[in-house]
């Protein structure tokens, strides 16, 4: 396969006082669907921060659509929805309308305006996540999952190659966990985005994702899902650092 | 007694100034709200009282008139502002400090401004409180400056600033130049401070950007209609608080601040009376 989107070559993280991670190499290929699991810890948002640069590069060296990433600029092409996204202040009086506009805030540039047709792109990102009946409420005034489904859309709007989410699904019902996953799959199908995505469901993941990467400080296991659902339970809890149970949903 | 407003140039000059700070006060004012600034306001208000005194005392010991006190309040208003951002960047975990701060700093320069003049007198009590016949035409003409200013920089950088506002690190991720914008933001802030000051005076600027913000993110649906619904109650409160004040000779400061927390109450009352509605609604 050709240029990687994404290429990490031997990257080493420490907090002030905490090393995140380990010699990490790491591609992510056009089109791919990946699930990044891995224990509480391991690293996985610390390596989604580098990718976006948040956290600053301290050793090994980062390619982000073929470019190293100190003099990458077209952010727009990677889309974002953090774990702490719903974090947010919940008195902030902005509509879901005017939150998935935000999307198109840094491509739309400064001192620029939104044109219809951005309204239009943005109504349709939050008809994609099945939100239309709510793009005049306070997003404030919705649930968690709801929310959740809002700033995909904010990260959908600006048709990113690249999409990255860390644990999207944290307080989402069974029944919306199912629709998300269904969402994300025509996404990768029939959108071609590719997709990094941070989860603890490994048994729903191992259905959707072309691979799967289990990262504990290092990097312990890159394949498919069927090498990984073949790996001894011995491997897993070495990986976990205590014994795990995958739960094979059947779908 | 409204026609008074009409007449009388200085009442004018305070009716139009009135308006323009109604307008930009609370249009600022919902971005410091919802940013969880509205104690930098104060904060700032207190500089300006120093710049204010400062100019004060140039004017009584040295006959300076080319620094006018409301020039100096600026100028103060604007350094301070670069201050309150130096501190919360040095203090990250402990942005609320460059509050008492900078706050206290004002108040202790005023005081030493205000002592090295042996005092002033009523010029002072009005700067704290506004006062309905302080506003010059050459004042009002500045203050129509600013107002222009500050309405072209929000129309220009609205978007970002309210992704700003929203989640500074998402912002920041999708390349927003965060530090530039945030620091055009609160030198906004200090001129608008700056230019109320006259009317509301110093220990009351802080509400006219406030309070109105408060009642309109009760009942506003998204971000644009709060700003639309603050500047209405700011404006209902310079008008009545104006017009009032003038009325029963207090300092309008009172008058305004006051009705802007009429209006709070109205709307809180409102909001309550709605959700018994539609809780009886439900139960029908
Ligand atoms: N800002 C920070 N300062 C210091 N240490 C940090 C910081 N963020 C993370 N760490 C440490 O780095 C390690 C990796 O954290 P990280 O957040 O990347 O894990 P994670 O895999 O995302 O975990 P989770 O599944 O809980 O989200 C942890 O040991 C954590 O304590
Ligand atoms: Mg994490």
């Amino acid at each position: 396969m050709s240029n990687p989107i994404v290429e990490m070559k031997d990257v080493s993280y420490t907090y002030e006082n905490k090393h995140a991670l380990d010699h990490i190499n790491f591609t992510i290929q056009k089109q791919a669907f990946i699930g990044l699991v891995g224990p509480n810890g391991g690293g996985k948002t610390t390596l989604i921060k580098l990718l976006l640069g948040i956290n600053k590069l301290q050793s090994g060296s980062i390619h982000l659509f073929g470019e190293p990433i100190h003099k990458f600029k077209q952010w727009n092409k990677i889309g974002f929805v953090s774990q702490k996204a719903n974090a947010f202040n919940r008195g902030f009086p902005a509509t879901v309308q005017e939150v998935v506009s935000m999307g198109l805030t840094p491509k739309v540039g400064y001192l620029k305006f939104f044109t219809k047709a951005h309204k239009q792109k943005i109504e349709e990102a939050v008809e994609q996540v099945g939100m239309s009946e709510y793009l005049h409420e306070n997003i404030g005034d919705l649930s968690g999952g709801q929310q959740q489904r809002v700033f995909i859309a904010r990260a959908l709007v600006s048709n990113p190659a690249l999409l990255i989410l860390d644990e999207p699904t944290v307080g989402v019902d069974a029944e919306n966990v199912k629709k998300f996953y269904d969402l994300l799959h025509h996404l990768n199908e029939k959108q071609q985005i590719t997709l990094l995505l941070v989860t603890h469901d490994i048994g729903t993941m191992t259905h959707h994702a072309t691979d799967i990467v289990c990262l504990n400080k290092a990097l312990h296991f890159h394949g498919n899902p069927t090498e990984f659902t073949r790996l001894s339970e011995h491997d897993l809890s070495h990986f976990y650092g205590h014994p795990l149970n995958v739960v094979t949903h059947n779908h | 007694m409204i026609a008074d407003f009409f007449e009388y140039e200085f009442l004018q000059n305070t009716l139009y100034t009135g308006l323009l700070i109604g307008l930009i006060g609370p249009l600022l004012g919902t971005f410091i709200v919802v940013r969880r600034l509205s104690l930098i306001a104060d904060a700032l208000s207190h500089v300006t009282l120093a710049g204010i005194a400062f100019g004060l005392f140039l004017e009584k010991k040295y006959m300076v008139t080319f620094i006018t006190p409301f020039y100096a309040g600026m100028g103060f208003s604007v350094i301070g502002s670069v201050f309150v951002e130096r501190l919360r960047r040095v203090y990250k975990a402990y942005q609320e400090l460059a509050i008492p701060i900078i706050l206290s700093g004002g108040v202790g320069l005023s005081v030493v401004f205000i002592s090295l003049a042996d005092g002033f007198n009523t010029d002072l009590y009005s700067y704290l409180f506004g006062s309905v016949s302080a506003v010059s035409r050459n004042d009002f003409f500045s203050i129509l400056v600013i107002a222009i200013i500050v309405i072209t920089v929000l129309l220009l950088f609205y978007k970002e600033l309210f992704m700003l506002s929203f989640d500074e690190e998402h912002a920041v991720v999708s390349g927003i130049h965060a530090k530039r914008i945030h620091f055009l933001f609160i030198v906004l802030t200090a001129l608008v401070i700056a230019a109320s000051i006259r009317i509301v005076g110093v220990l009351l600027v802080s509400a006219l950007m406030t309070l109105p913000v408060a009642a309109s993110i009760r009942i506003a649906k998204g971000f644009k209609q709060s700003i639309l619904f603050s500047v209405i109650f700011g404006e209902i409160s310079v008008i009545i608080g104006l017009v009032a004040g003038y009325y029963f000779e207090i300092p309008p400061g009172g008058t305004i601040v006051l009705t802007s927390v009429l209006i709070l109450i109205i709307t809180i009352l409102y909001k309550r009376l709605k959700l018994t509605r539609l809780k009886r609604k439900a139960i029908a």
